[in-house]
Parts: C-alpha cells; structure tokens; sequence
C-alpha cells in the first residue's frame, strides 16, 4: 500500500510541469558549477603538481559540486514538498485517503517515499556528471559514494521536514515557506557554536545538518553521521503521522 | 454490538467544534439494502455525522459500528466497507478517469486481478466508460461528480455514503444520479444527505431528518407523506352562497376566502367534508367548478419539523450553524 501511494506521488508529480522545470532548472545550475569547478582545477593544475599530497579532482570538483547541490536542495525540496498534504486538505482530497482502508503511517510513509523517489532520481542526475571525468581521469570512488551517500541522506531529511510542514497547514506557500526556514535555520544553527578555529562545538553543533554532511563529503563515514540524518528523518515523519491523525480529533 | 442486519450504527454521538456543539446525541442504525436520506438545513449537522461515519472525523463521544465493525477500534479494517463521497468529490484533475480509478482500486484493496473488471464495471455503472481516457480536469461537473461516485463504489463496499451526490447537476443528471442511487441499493447500503427534498421522495426508504446537530425525525417515506396530508380544501363556486352557510357543513372548522374568488375551507382530519360539499352544491346549483384536496409539500412539513425542534427539544440555541 505504501508502494501504491508513492507510486502515485511520484507519477502525479511528473504530471505536473513544476517538476520537470526542478529538473531542468537543476541540471542546467549544477552543469555550470560543475564546468567552473573543472575550469578551477586547470587553473589550478600547474601548481598542484608540485605540491606533494595535493587534493585530487574528487577533493577540488566532486565535493564542491555536492555542495552546491546541498544549496540548490534547500530551495527545491519546500516547493514540492509543499503540496504534498496541504493541498490535498485543500482540495479535499484528503478523504480519499481518510475513507480508504489505509493507516495514517501508510499515507505518510507513502507520501514521504514518493517525494523522495522524485529527489533520487535529481541526485542520480547530478552524479552522472562528476562520472564523465572518469573519461579523462581518475576519481576517488570511495569518496565519490560517500558524498552521494550524503546527499541522498540529506535529501531524504528535508523531505521529511516539508512533509511535516505540509502536514501543518491548509496554504502550500506556508509550508514552503516554513519548510525554507526550518531547514535554513538547521543549517547555520552551528554558527553559534564555532570558535575562531572554525571548529564545531556542543550542541548546536551536533544539531546542525550540515556538519553531518560535509564529513561525508569528505568522504568520512561516520556511523553516527548517518545514525544523526536516520533520526532526523524518523522524528519529522513520526510528527507528521501525529499531526494528520489528530486532524480527525478536534478542530 | 451490532446484529446482522444493520450495517451502520451509530450509538450516542456527539461532536463538538470548540464549543459549538455540532451533533448532540445521534444514534441511529442502517439496515441491509436500506437507502436512508439525511435532511436538514445548511449547517444542521449532515456532513459532520457523514464524515464521521466515513471515519474521516472522530467524534467527540460515542460510538459507531460499520458493518459489524468499531470503526474507532478498528479503524483499517471498517473502512474496506466504505464507499464515500464527500459533498466536494475528491478528485485529482491532473490524472484520466481510468488511472484515477486504478488508484483509487489500489487504494481500496482490491486484489490485481479483479481490478480491472471491477473498474469497469463501476465505469459502466456510473456512465463513464466512454470519457475513461479523459483528464477529470476536462470533465464537465457532472462527469466528476459520476467519477466521484464510481470511486465511492469501486471496491462494492456494503456501505456507500454520499454527501450531497446531485448538487450543482442539471436536472437531467439529476434524474440519471438518482436512477444509479436507485441501482445501487440492492446490494448495498446508502446514506444520502441533501437538502433537496423530492430526491428524498424518489430514492430513499427512510428519511432522518437532523436541525441543530439533533435528530428530530426518523420516519419511513410513506410516514412523511402521510405528514403530508393536510386538512383543507380549495373550493371554486360560481354563484356562492353565505360564508355561514359553508362553515355551517359538518366538519369544516373555518372558511377563508382567496384573492382568486376560491375559498379555503378546513376541516377536521377526520372529517372531509368534501363529498357532501358537492353533493349540496350539485343539489343548490351554487356552480361547483373547483374542489382541489390540498396536500402539504415537503417543504412545509420540514420547516415545520425543523422550526418547531428547539423549543420541543430544548436543544440549545447557539449550537446552530456549527456543522460545515
């Protein structure tokens, strides 16, 4: 059943012309990042090999490019998670689902995968690129999956925070609005927490979602990096089955 | 709890919206093959008691027993004998009827195999087999409204409930709605709310008639029409005699005279006078050219149903309007 629902997530968002403009908006941004990075690479290139241990083109391309990819997320996943709930309570086609013989959690579980199937599917696309430089070169597979790794972990996590958002309100632009600002904030709560060093610190440090990726993209893999974004995901989606349930008890 | 002929029960319902009181106390049941109207002016309660049976809502207190099932306790497995459509249908514009339909089969459980015929035969039920490959966004409102139904009766459920299914429809669609309700009604049960009163006398056995979130009637429709029948007369004589004379027959209670030249005569329920009213005017030659018995409409006995319930009932003033 949840296969069912996010099935048809999926296929009524490729139905609508705002996912294949994410889409197109993304390869067309993320190509050029991605021709800059290789562009400051041969700049680079000369002086590089004269430096012993210097950082290779998985270092100088491939994790920079994750990098940007992490901000252009930030902006996309709000406008498509935003529907996911409140326009259906909108249209009221929420008591489709209500009527039908299918639990709270298989809604939004199934909700949850459908979204995130769309964003694995844009992730794929941006890590085809960094791939055509094997054509040329070498990359660091290991750290080349490790940042894939992350970003896919890091996509699944602002997914289940929109949908939570979703879940929240009747209006799409609030939840996409309050969904940007959430993540936002996740994202730089850790600058309170940095000393002159630039070195993460306590608690808002480990809260960050950041700082859990950029090891990653480092290509350190850390059971408790992944352990932090499982968490993440597990919490918002638990509210949001809560907060649809509790849409039947009282107004 | 529940025995087997009653497919829907409802037991001591209530539901409140902060403090508005939207349903105070409902019980009532649905037996097998039952079509039952649920009346009541806007804001009376209707929807509210249908998206609880449809287990959309929970209501703040009470029970309610779909096919023998708890639908609080049980909530999954009540559902799978529910059709519902609520008064907007719930329709995604973007999708064709079929792979709507298919969804909506997947949605309500029903195994791979039969979902192909049981999609078609709810097309066909519902008139749509023709517009299967449109968009629902394309369709005119009577077609979504079709495609709304064909939903809530996709998977046969034992219980089919339907909020409002004529709204907004030609007359014409209309009457091909209501033909399908009809059809409908061998093998399951409906629940029909509307505030259109001939669709009650055409479709529905029994009728509940909801004001201020109370039940004030549960009557079957030959009880309403009975209601219906009224206790006076319109009488058109050419070369009419006294007033006294009139009131004088046996029976009649009082005479009034209408703008057109008629009288109205009441009388006792009783007692009609009507017979020996034109016998007496044959034998006097008073030029009977009109005796009409009148009957209430509908409309009248439910105003005076739903008018009357608060003072009767004592159901508390500020508690109207709460329902959406």
């Amino acid at each position: 059943m949840i296969f069912h629902i996010a099935a048809h997530e999926l296929r009524r968002m490729f139905l609508s012309p705002l996912a294949w403009s994410v889409l197109a908006v993304e390869q067309l941004i993320l190509a050029y990042f991605f021709l800059i990075g290789i562009d400051n690479y041969l700049v680079l290139q000369p002086r590089l090999a004269m430096m012993e241990g210097a950082p290779g083109i998985t270092d100088l391309i491939v994790a920079p490019l994750f990098g940007d990819a992490s901000i252009f997320l930030l902006f996309a996943v709000p406008m498509l998670t935003m529907r996911l709930v409140s326009e259906e309570r909108r249209g009221q086609t929420l008591s489709l689902l209500l009527s039908a013989p299918v639990s709270m959690s298989e809604i939004i579980l199934g909700k949850f995968l459908g979204v995130t199937a769309f964003f694995w599917i844009l992730v794929l696309m941006i890590g085809v690129m960094p791939l055509s430089l094997l054509a040329g070169g070498t990359i660091d597979l290991g750290m080349y999956a490790s940042g894939m790794f992350g970003v896919a972990l890091l996509t699944a996590s602002f997914v289940a925070v929109g949908l939570y958002m979703s879940t929240l309100t009747v209006q799409p632009a609030i939840a996409a609005v309050s969904t940007f600002g959430v993540l936002l904030g996740l994202w730089i709560i850790d600058w309170v927490g940095a000393d002159r060093s630039g070195e993460y610190s306590g608690l808002f440090g480990y809260v960050s979602i950041l700082r859990h990726y950029q090891s990653l993209l480092k290509g350190v893999f850390n059971s408790s990096d992944v352990i932090y974004y499982l968490l993440f995901i597990a919490t918002f989606i638990v509210l949001s089955i809560r907060r649809l349930d509790a849409d039947r008890l009282q107004h | 709890m529940s025995d087997a002929t009653s497919l829907i029960r409802l037991e001591h319902v209530y539901r409140y919206y902060g403090h508005t009181c939207a349903l105070n106390d409902v019980s009532f049941t649905v037996g097998k093959g039952e079509v039952l109207g649920l009346l009541g002016p806007n804001g009376a309660g209707k929807s509210t008691a249908m998206q609880i049976i449809s287990g959309n809502l929970a209501p703040s207190a009470g029970q309610v027993w779909v096919n023998g099932i708890d639908l609080l306790d049980q909530p999954t497995a009540a559902k799978a004998g529910l059709g519902y459509l609520p008064d907007q249908p719930p329709l995604y514009r973007e999708l064709s009827v079929d792979e709507y339909l298919v969804y909506c089969a997947r949605l309500n459980r029903i195994p791979a195999k039969q979902q192909r015929a049981a999609i078609a035969t709810a097309k066909e039920r519902c008139g749509l087999t023709e517009v299967g490959r449109r968009l629902i966004g394309n369709l005119s409102k009577g077609y979504q409204q079709r495609v709304g139904i064909a939903q809530a009766i996709v998977h046969s459920p034992a219980v089919v409930i339907l909020d409002e299914p004529t709204v907004g429809l030609d007359p014409l669609q209309m009457r091909e709605i209501r033909a399908l309700i009809r059809e409908l009604r061998g093998e399951h049960s409906i629940i029909l709310s509307t505030h259109i009163l001939p669709e009650v006398q055409a479709v529905c056995d029994r009728v509940r008639i909801i004001s201020a979130g109370k039940l004030v009637l549960n009557d079957t429709i030959e009880g309403l029409q009975r209601r219906m029948r009224s206790s006076s007369l319109v009488v058109g004589l050419r070369r009419p005699p006294a007033v006294a004379e009139l009131q004088g027959f046996p029976g009649v209670e009082s005479v009034e005279a209408l703008p057109d030249g008629t009288w109205r005569v009441h009388y006792h329920p009783e007692r009609n006078p009507a017979e020996q009213l034109a016998a007496e005017a044959a034998r006097r030659d008073w030029g009977l050219y009109e005796l009409i018995p009148e009957r209430m409409s509908l409309e009248q006995v439910f105003v005076d149903i739903t008018r009357s319930d608060p003072t009767e009932h004592g159901v508390a003033e500020h508690s109207e309007g709460a329902a959406a």
